[in-house]
């Protein structure tokens, strides 16, 4: 029964050094606080315990030891600030090029999608040493992805995309939970996250699959029939979205927002909310025509425009097409 | 120090107490310390129904797998247990009951500024009580405390504008005792009772209060919300409505983050009281200590959305919130320095109520320091929504909060009930409670660094030492509560008659008779002395103090 005790948790990504770092120097810190504070207490009480006879003797208070515990404490305190600051700031910016895997939450399981293809139910697998961007959403409520090997945290909303990323270091299995209460089997909402080394991985990779998720994407986009308008020229009714993805767009009402998964996601969702400057509010709404999954696919075969050699190689050709756009709603 | 024994008065002196009977006198009262007394008794009795649940939870998570109750009741437990704590105990706690009892007297008026008012709160706390033990007894409520949309609007099938409407009501009896107490302090003081020789306590009051009337009204348009999108589906949390589920979020915070201000402020003023009594000294630094309460009201509510740093926030507004949350941790750490600076040069006494004091600054230190890790953005990644988190609150709110409560309870005992309890087994219970609380809630701090997530029915074979652990303490923190409520109701009867003051304490309280009788003072008192006046009180040769009864 208390054959399995661990008081530290396992370290397998980039991120637990780095937390682990600065809960080691909070715990110095406050232990040192602690000690402070209950070795006077002890002191006193022991020293100052009443006698008979002996008065206290009544002290007003001292504005030099206040500005002391004011200004030391403040000064600590800035100091872990600036830390958790920065270990939070990497943990929340996911570096260019990492694998890019999909993440489905539904009450209660975790559906995830890997952008070459492979779907996985409750257990990821992720080769050591490469970094991971995870682009999740949920069916339902709220969910979080939590992997305490990787010290890593991201609630997953409803409606939105919200990102996480990690870099694996240790092979071995980690428990993924969901962290924000979800329901009845919110506790049951468990899996796994097999770290493998790169051979093992690209092994398990090669196993069967529908093809890249980009080029599920490219089906449905033309399926929808989203291809008439969103044309590979500057004719369309709807913006060329060759090289479009991570660039700036201007809006039609002045704004300018960066292309993101979460633009692509509400452009199609609700297309009248951020219309691009230069175009009119005609594209039809998608809501609950396409799932979550379908969406996904699309979002990545719009990013996949935007990449060096995949079907969007003529991105710098398409970018004038916004650009001229953009030139000419400035010149009026 | 030992009580004084006192020669047993041949016939009871007339005071609040005895002064009517029957349960109309009760019912109808006016009487600040009479509606003290009936807080007293609604929010025990929430107490206990409160821990109850809190003794299912750690029994079903005494073992890994689910097999003491269903998933749902489970959920439903922690909900009840976080709402029923929450709600009707520990925001009520110290201010229903102490201050409404002490606040007048401490200031040297003859009730609060609006006495019926008074009455109108302690009823709008139990029809919210009423309602929420039918919502309880008819099916219960599973969102957790905390009502996160969409799921509590859109997918639990339990009790939810019920249970809101239950906080709802009982939230605007919150309003109306901050309220008073805001008038009565400003208007109410008697002559040369100036804001610098207040007693730390009404300071502490005073900073609840502001948070009271400010920030409930937030929490009851929230519930209002909630509670339109749920029955009427119009679209403000839920995102398949057009809502965003991150503002309910901001909404919720905004109101209870502070909340636990409101918890923890009286019972630091409380504390401070006694350290005072107890250490026979004025106050190390008093304007900073009382500075610090207003200065923990005003930054408390800045700091709503450190609950949220993985929720889908923007990493710049996550900064703004870490850097103002330590900006309140400073005015905290303040006062406990300050508290500890008290006791050098004191002449110290180890009754029950100094006991629960020392806890107080122990488990609230920890609970403090904690805070620390959690407002730390990128240690919060990790530890948010774990036992950590569980685990910080429970020493803020139980080791703070109820410390401050069950101290501040024997402190004034004898002035409440005119009887001495039992001095030894109150110094037992306190040292129960300590090891009793420390067991429970020490190892759900490793608990959460190792990544056990909170809300957990069945967790992962490896937590399950340290959840034994946690609740073997947890019975021995029962034990601790239950010897108290015992001894109080004993010495109710067979307790020794109280003197005026047993504690040789400073302030107008103790210038009263034990109890007191229900206009408090014979005359109007003045003041021409400063808050913890103990030089003068134990000085050899002092004349007597008059007594103004």
């Amino acid at each position: 029964m208390f054959d399995n005790f661990p008081l530290w948790p396992a370290r397998a990504s980039t991120a637990a050094g780095n937390v682990d770092a600065l809960f080691i120097f909070l715990l110095i810190v406050s232990g040192l606080m602690t000690l402070l504070i209950l070795t006077a207490l002890v002191y006193f009480a022991a020293r100052y315990r009443h006698r008979r006879g002996v008065l206290a003797e009544q002290i007003e208070g001292s504005i030099p030891l206040e500005l002391t515990w004011t200004t030391i404490p403040l000064f600590v305190f800035l100091v872990i600030f600036v830390w958790g600051a920065v270990v939070y700031f990497k943990s929340r910016t996911p570096p260019r090029d990492s694998t890019e895997v999909y993440v489905v939450a539904k009450q209660w399981m975790w559906k995830l999608e890997h952008a070459e293809g492979q779907r996985e139910i409750n257990e990821l697998h992720v080769p050591v040493g490469r970094d991971v961007k995870l682009i999740m959403t949920s069916q339902d409520v709220i969910h979080s992805f939590y992997v305490p090997a990787f010290r890593m945290k991201q609630d997953v909303l409803p409606g939105r995309y919200t990102v996480a990323w990690f870099r694996a270091i240790k092979p071995g299995t980690y428990h993924l939970f969901c962290a924000e209460y979800c329901g009845t089997q919110h506790s049951g909402m468990i899996g796994s996250i097999v770290v493998m080394e790169p051979a093992q991985f690209e092994a398990w990779m090669s196993g069967g699959t529908t093809g890249p998720l980009s080029a599920s994407g490219e089906k449905i986009f033309a399926e929808l029939g989203c291809v008439t308008c969103h044309r590979t020229d500057t004719q369309g009714r709807g913006p060329n979205l060759q090289g479009v993805f991570g660039k700036p767009v201007l809006l039609e009402d002045g704004r300018t927002v960066t292309a993101d998964e979460n633009y692509i996601r509400e452009s199609i969702l609700d297309p009248g909310a951020k219309v691009v400057n230069g175009f009119k509010p005609v594209m039809p709404t998608f809501q609950g025509l396409v799932s979550e999954e379908q969406l996904n696919a699309l979002v990545a075969y719009v990013k996949s425009l935007s990449q060096p050699g995949t079907a969007g190689t003529s991105a710098a050709a398409a970018t004038p097409q916004n650009d001229s756009n953009a030139a000419g709603s400035q010149v009026q | 120090m030992s009580m004084a024994t006192v020669t047993v008065q041949p016939v009871e002196r007339e005071n609040y107490l005895n002064k009517e009977y029957g349960v109309g006198s009760w019912l109808f009262t006016t009487d600040h310390k009479r509606i003290a007394l009936l807080y007293l008794m609604s929010i025990t009795f929430f107490f206990f129904i409160g821990g109850f649940f809190a003794l299912l939870i750690r029994l079903e998570l005494l073992t890994p797998v689910g097999d003491l109750v269903q998933a749902d009741t489970y959920n439903k437990l922690f909900t009840m247990h976080g709402m029923v704590m929450v709600f009707f105990f520990l925001i009520p706690s110290i201010p229903a009951v102490l201050g409404n009892f002490l606040v007048p007297m401490m200031i040297g008026a003859k009730d609060l500024a609006f006495p019926r008012i008074n009455l109108l709160s302690w009823y709008l706390y139990i029809i919210g009580g009423i309602m929420m033990l039918h919502c309880m007894l008819t099916g219960g409520v599973d969102t957790g405390w905390t009502f996160y949309t969409p799921f509590s609007t859109a997918f639990t099938n339990t009790k939810i504008v019920e249970a809101g409407l239950a906080i709802f009501v009982a939230g605007f009896s919150s309003i109306l005792t901050g309220l008073n107490f805001v008038v009565t302090i400003h208007r109410m003081r008697a002559p040369g009772m100036t804001w610098s020789r207040l007693p730390l306590f009404i300071w502490a009051h005073y900073a609840t209060s502001i948070i009271q009337i400010l920030g409930t009204p937030v929490i009851a348009i929230t519930i209002v919300l909630v509670a339109v999108e749920r029955t009427l589906h119009l679209g403000i949390f839920d995102p398949r409505l057009g809502g965003d589920p991150l503002l309910f979020q901001h909404l919720f915070w905004f109101y209870s983050h502070p909340a636990v201000y409101i918890m923890i402020l009286p019972s630091m003023g409380v504390v401070t009281e006694i350290i005072a009594c107890f250490a026979r000294k004025r106050i190390f630094g008093y304007s900073f200590v009382a500075f610090s309460s207003i200065a923990i009201a005003v930054f408390g509510f800045l700091v709503w959305a450190h609950h949220m740093f993985v929720a889908g926030i923007s990493v710049y507004a996550a900064l703004v919130f870490s850097l103002l949350s330590y900006a309140v941790a400073v005015p905290s750490a303040v006062k406990v320095f300050n508290w500890t600076a008290t006791l050098y040069k004191g002449s110290i006494h180890y009754d029950a109520p100094m006991l629960y004091a020392f806890g107080f600054i122990g488990l609230f230190t920890m609970g403090g320091l904690t805070g620390l890790f959690l407002a730390a953005l990128g240690i919060d990644v990790h530890v948010t929504d774990t036992y950590f988190v569980i685990a910080h609150f429970h020493y803020i709110m139980v080791g703070g909060a109820l410390m401050g409560y069950l101290g501040g309870l024997h402190f004034w005992w004898p002035k409440i009930s005119g009887r001495l309890y039992p001095e030894s087994l109150a110094r037992l219970a306190a040292l129960i409670v300590f090891l009793g609380f420390n067991l429970t809630f020490f190892p759900q701090f490793i608990l959460g660094y190792l990544g056990m997530p909170r809300r957990y029915f069945q967790y992962p074979q490896e937590f399950q030492v340290l959840n034994v652990l946690s609740t073997a303490g947890a019975t021995v923190l029962g034990v601790g509560y239950l010897l108290p409520m015992l001894y109080f109701l004993w010495s109710m009867r067979y307790g020794k008659p109280a003197p005026d003051n047993p504690w040789n304490a400073a302030g107008l309280e103790w210038m009263t008779s034990s109890p007191p009788t229900t206009f408090n003072f014979e005359k109007e008192p003045v003041v021409t002395w400063e808050a913890y006046n103990y030089d003068e009180l134990d000085a050899p040769h002092k004349e007597e103090v008059p007594v103004v009864r």
